[in-house]
């Protein structure tokens, strides 16, 4: 039987739409407007962020920036060990990588791992100019040497918990919980 | 929902849901086939046997480029070339195969119910490629994710598989797959070649080619099998391909949007005319492209089934 964890909401929606709308500007600032720069969400949880900054992007620089998304499941450092294969999903990046700057988007950073795999994944489509990374939590834990470029909330966690991102999208009222 | 086997054998014992699983994760691999570099690592270092005891060029380069495309290492074992001809049974070959450590062991064997048997005595996963008349699920696969894709859903279809019934284990996984997933099957062909009540696979049996075709959305035609002329199925070629080929003029009995399917490799003007074989109702080269993704979506999920 499992437990019931205790249940601590680190950020609710408007934290979320604020933290976003901040990334959105940094990367406007930081691409010099956003002419070479596309944006690709990790499944699942980072797409629909994706297509959020995205929605943002276009208010403040009038420009579309091209969405994909990215399924890591074959790319996966524990495809082996597992029991049984995980779901796989589709991944969809409609228009040429190569020379451009790569912001791959995801929900939580935690061991870097995911982020392997997603740079590994990206590689075989393309040859990007740069690949930034933005994620709207930062957990810490990394087993890798992998950084973000934009963070939306860092957040102090220990080992054993939980930490999972609710989204509209989703069917759930936005927030960000950490379960422990 | 994951799949919790180890083997892939025939669709008998599949369930819908396993079904729709394959087609669901072939999806995912379609993609893969069509970027500029053709490879995804999921089995990496993993080491996959084409143990093929009779000749097939389609199948067997179709789970090759399957396997190398998720990064396999890939062998392949034609029965006139190996031991087999210095009189080694199966069972012997197959246990010299897993010693050298081979993850998988895609086999097609002439007799019914061979890849059962490996699958039972061997840690490796066993694929059917076709063994004798009994079945090739790989194949029902194929045609079942290039149905979903053209026609959308399975329920209400109407199909029509033509030929030589009793001696096709094609048309058995189909039969299996296809009644499965909640299509209207017939089946067509001469006495000789339809099985003693054979509708009690829950399928329809037409002797004559036009009242078989009259009104379905889907006509699967199966290869003559010219090599088996000698069982006397037929009186002649000729006399065959007058009663059973599918002709432009047969194709408008079928609903206008009618699709075209076979397994291949096909005999122009013999079960198929030219025309038909090239026109725009027909999906026999998806059928092929289709085919690499289906059997990619087989080994990867059979590898965590173990």
């Amino acid at each position: 039987m499992e437990m019931k964890r205790a249940e601590r909401t680190v950020m609710d929606a408007q934290e979320i739409t604020r933290a976003l709308t901040r990334i959105a500007h940094e990367i406007s600032e930081r691409s010099r407007g956003v002419v070479h720069v596309a944006l690709v969400g990790i499944r699942s949880g980072g797409v629909h962020l994706a297509n959020r900054l995205a929605t943002r992007l276009k208010e403040i620089e009038g420009a579309t920036v091209p969405v994909g998304t990215l399924d890591i499941t074959l790319y996966r450092d524990d495809l082996h060990a597992r029991k049984e294969q995980p779901v796989l999903r589709k991944t969809e990046i409609p228009f040429d990588i190569t020379d451009l700057t790569i912001i791959l988007v995801d929900d939580v950073l935690f061991t870097g791992r995911t982020i392997r795999a997603a740079m590994d994944g990206l590689m075989d489509f393309g040859r990007p100019a740069e690949i930034q990374l933005a994620v709207l939590v930062d957990r810490g834990h990394r087993q890798l040497p992998i950084k973000a470029t934009y963070v939306g909330k860092n957040l102090p966690t220990a080992l054993e918990e939980t930490v999972e991102v609710f989204l509209d999208e989703m069917g759930e009222p936005d927030r960000v919980v950490i379960l422990s | 929902m994951s799949l919790k086997r180890k083997d892939l054998l025939g669709i008998q014992d599949l369930s819908v849901e396993e079904i729709t699983l394959f087609l669901d994760t072939a999806e995912s691999f379609k993609e893969v086939s069509v970027r500029d570099i053709k490879k995804v690592p999921a089995l990496r270092g993993k080491t996959v046997v084409n143990l093929f005891f009779e000749p097939s060029t389609r199948t067997r380069t179709s789970f090759e480029l399957a396997a190398k495309r998720l990064s396999a290492d890939v062998i392949n074992f034609a029965v006139s070339a190996s031991s087999v001809s210095k009189g080694e049974t199966l069972l012997d070959t197959a246990r010299n195969i897993e010693a050298m450590q081979a993850d998988f062991i895609v086999l097609r064997h002439p007799m019914a119910g061979a890849p059962n048997i490996l699958a039972k005595l061997l840690r490796a996963s066993v694929v059917n490629a076709g063994d004798g008349g009994h079945e090739h699920p790989t194949q029902a696969l194929l045609d079942l994710y290039t149905l979903r894709e053209k026609k959308r859903a399975f329920k209400g279809l109407r199909l029509a598989i033509v030929g030589d019934i009793a001696h096709s284990r094609v048309a058995r996984s189909n039969i299996y797959a296809l009644t499965k997933m909640g299509a209207e099957v017939r089946v067509v062909g001469p006495p000789t070649m339809l099985p003693l009540e054979v509708e009690r696979l829950g399928v329809k049996a037409f002797y004559h080619l036009d009242d078989g075709l009259r009104g379905v959305d889907v006509i699967m035609m199966l290869r003559l099998q010219l090599e088996r002329q000698g069982i006397a199925l037929f009186p002649s070629i000729r006399e065959y391909s007058k009663l059973y080929c599918l002709t432009p003029e047969r194709m408008k009995l079928a609903a206008p949007d009618a699709l075209v399917m076979h397994p291949g490799p096909i005999n122009r003007g013999v079960e198929i005319a030219p025309e038909v074989a090239d026109s725009l109702s027909s999906v026999i080269l998806d059928q092929v492209t289709n085919g690499v993704a289906v059997r990619m979506a087989v080994l990867y999920l059979l590898s965590g089934g173990k």
